[in-house]
């Protein structure tokens, strides 16, 4: 049956309306779900604006204030007699990074198949495994941080455990994952010719599971320069406690040069990192691996 | 005038498996000592210290322990009430975090997303508009938020304004680099439609491209707040508002159980908002209740 627009009346598209109503508006209970949310955010967006004293002249005044002390007297960057000592300690940061991730899986590694459904049979130990490893996770790095340079003492040491920390946590959810998905058949292969339980990891597991694991520390290490980078701040190593030392001493010039540094080595590792990925595993993708990338 | 037998193909390829073995052995190798170099390398820079290490590790159990105050079975709510003695303090705290966290999604958000319309190479019109804003909210987001901090503490005094801020500034950049690929990835022909119809540059985005882009603009939005409630807690390290500013005094002071208590605190609110945004984002996709 064909309907032709010029046959349509009125009590047509009256009848329409009854049978489908849907079709003509949304239902009352949608549109006032819908402004309920939409409403409901933007007052709560409006308190929070008066609340923090964006509605005020102070505002005005920092804005006026923050042009004018800190964005001004960033440039020129400044200090160039100190570079070689920004590199180095900027090398410190990524070593921090490096040594961090490399302990966090090292830890993460025999974890993980405890925190695997189809590698542990105790259901309370897989799952505990787990939740301990969002336990670690659930602090940021900072306060790790704050707690070993308590513990530990000043220095990088503080800031490569707060890292290997945090990692161990996110290496055992991914590689858990990754361990949970893999191809059951390949496993009951090595299983079928006579293999035994290390065997069976070897040459049944490992190959499924290692470049994925591989591409995700590495994309963890890349993430965790950037992390290293700020622990200084609570004196736990790395380029951070100068930065933020030149900062509070309103030396901007030279926390410029020290931004600049931070920047430049925080894009030749991305670069360097993706190439490695891609040379070692083939992993052309051009998002994130991990699905909480937590860096952008 | 014998010569040698013919070389079947099963010897030849036994000879070049073998080859190839090598040569995999080599490489991996040559990658085994590169690697254990970089190691060393980093452990002599960081002045990675093995009994430093093993000398902390039972002070940092210490630590840990004394976070917990003892609590009796019998007394446990006398204890637990003890414990979080300046709990109306911390609760106030905890408020301004996660509105701290709100508010700088939103701003950033919405800043971020307009600014991610002009560093989308399909919808900036002129390339140099498009370079401008790549690296402008590149700079933005490769600053960490902590920096900014400092930053902004300096011009607008301690207190969560800068905290606020310092969040606002992070979340523009990585809200307009996501939001920029969301846009790259759109189909062209709603865009032509409405250019066809004689629409303007804001009818274009407004009619042919937000409908495309609304729900995976709410999925990362709900996934920046989650990112934010963490980062909220530790600005206040650097006098920037939020918990994290009783968090850094108590330890700074040695009240063990009190940096335990907002320890706590922070673990519980971080483990709630993580499971809400994954059943929030989880709906936004499926039912696009908030995208008409």
């Amino acid at each position: 049956m064909t309907i032709r627009l010029a046959d349509l009346t009125d009590a047509d598209v009256a009848a329409e309306r009854v049978r489908l109503p849907g079709a003509f508006a949304a239902p009352l209970r949608e549109w006032l779900r819908f402004w309920l949310l939409w409403g409901g955010s933007a007052a709560l967006t409006l308190y929070c604006l008066y609340r923090f004293g964006f509605l005020s002249m102070d505002f005005l005044h920092g804005v006026a204030k923050f042009t004018s002390v800190v964005v001004a007297q960033l440039f020129p960057p400044s200090g160039f007699d100190n570079l070689p000592m920004f590199l180095k300690v900027m090398g410190e940061t990524i070593a921090m990074a490096l040594l961090g991730t490399l302990l966090g899986a090292t830890f993460a590694f025999p974890l993980s198949f405890v925190a695997s459904k189809n590698m542990t049979r105790s259901r309370p130990l897989q799952f505990g495994t787990r939740r301990f490893a969002d336990l670690l996770r659930s602090f940021d790095y900072l306060i790790w941080a704050l707690i070993f340079v308590r513990a530990i003492g000043l220095g990088p040491l503080a800031g490569i455990m707060a890292i290997a920390i945090v990692e161990t946590g996110t290496f055992v959810k991914l590689y858990s994952e990754a361990i949970e998905n893999l191809d059951r058949r390949q496993i009951d292969g090595v299983t079928a010719v006579g293999g035994n339980g290390l065997q069976r990891i070897r040459f049944g597991v490992l190959p499924q599971v290692l470049p994925m694991m591989l591409s995700n520390t590495l994309y963890m290490f890349e993430h965790n320069v950037r992390s290293a980078s700020i622990l200084g701040i609570v004196g736990a190593g790395g380029i951070g406690f100068l930065l933020a030392d030149r900062l509070r001493a309103y030396e901007l010039q030279e926390a410029c040069l020290i931004i600049i540094v931070l920047v430049v080595a925080v894009y030749a590792i991305d670069w360097l990192s993706k190439i490695l990925r891609e040379r070692l595993i083939g992993d052309h993708r051009r998002r994130e691996p991990v699905d909480d990338a937590k860096q952008v | 005038m014998e010569s040698a037998p013919p070389r079947g193909a099963g010897s030849r390829f036994a000879d070049e498996y073998a080859d190839h073995r090598r040569r995999k052995r080599v490489y991996a190798s040559l990658f085994g000592v590169a690697f254990l170099a970089c190691v060393l390398a980093a452990g002599i820079t960081a002045k990675f210290d093995v009994l430093t290490l093993v000398q902390g590790l039972p002070r940092t159990t210490e630590f840990l322990v004394k976070l917990v105050p003892p609590i009796g079975m019998a007394t446990f709510s006398a204890d637990v009430r003890e414990w979080y003695w300046d709990i109306n303090k911390w609760a106030g705290s905890l408020l301004n975090t996660l509105l701290m966290a709100w508010l700088a999604t939103v701003l950033g958000t919405f800043i971020g997303g307009f600014l991610s319309f002009f560093a989308a190479r399909n919808l900036a019109g002129h390339y140099l508009i498009y370079w401008t804003t790549r690296r402008v909210l590149e700079i933005a987001r490769t600053v960490p938020d902590i920096v900014w901090a400092l930053m902004f503490v300096i011009a607008f005094g301690i207190g969560p304004l800068a905290g606020i801020l310092a969040i606002t500034m992070h979340t523009i950049g990585a809200q307009g680099k996501l939001f920029a690929e969301v846009n790259e990835n759109i189909s062209p022909l709603p865009i032509d439609g409405v250019r066809a119809a004689g629409g303007s540059w804001f009818e274009e985005i407004r009619f042919a491209v937000l409908p495309q882009v609304l729900p995976n603009y709410l999925s990362y939005t709900f996934w920046r707040l989650e990112l934010n409630v963490r980062s909220a807690t530790i600005v206040g390290f650097v006098g920037a508002g939020g918990i994290g500013h009783d968090l850094f005094t108590s330890v700074q002071l040695l009240y063990f159980s009190d940096a335990g208590a907002i320890l706590l605190i922070i673990v519980a609110t971080i483990m709630l908002i993580d499971m809400l945004s994954e059943r929030f984002r989880h709906s936004a996709i499926g039912k696009a209740s908030f995208a008409h």
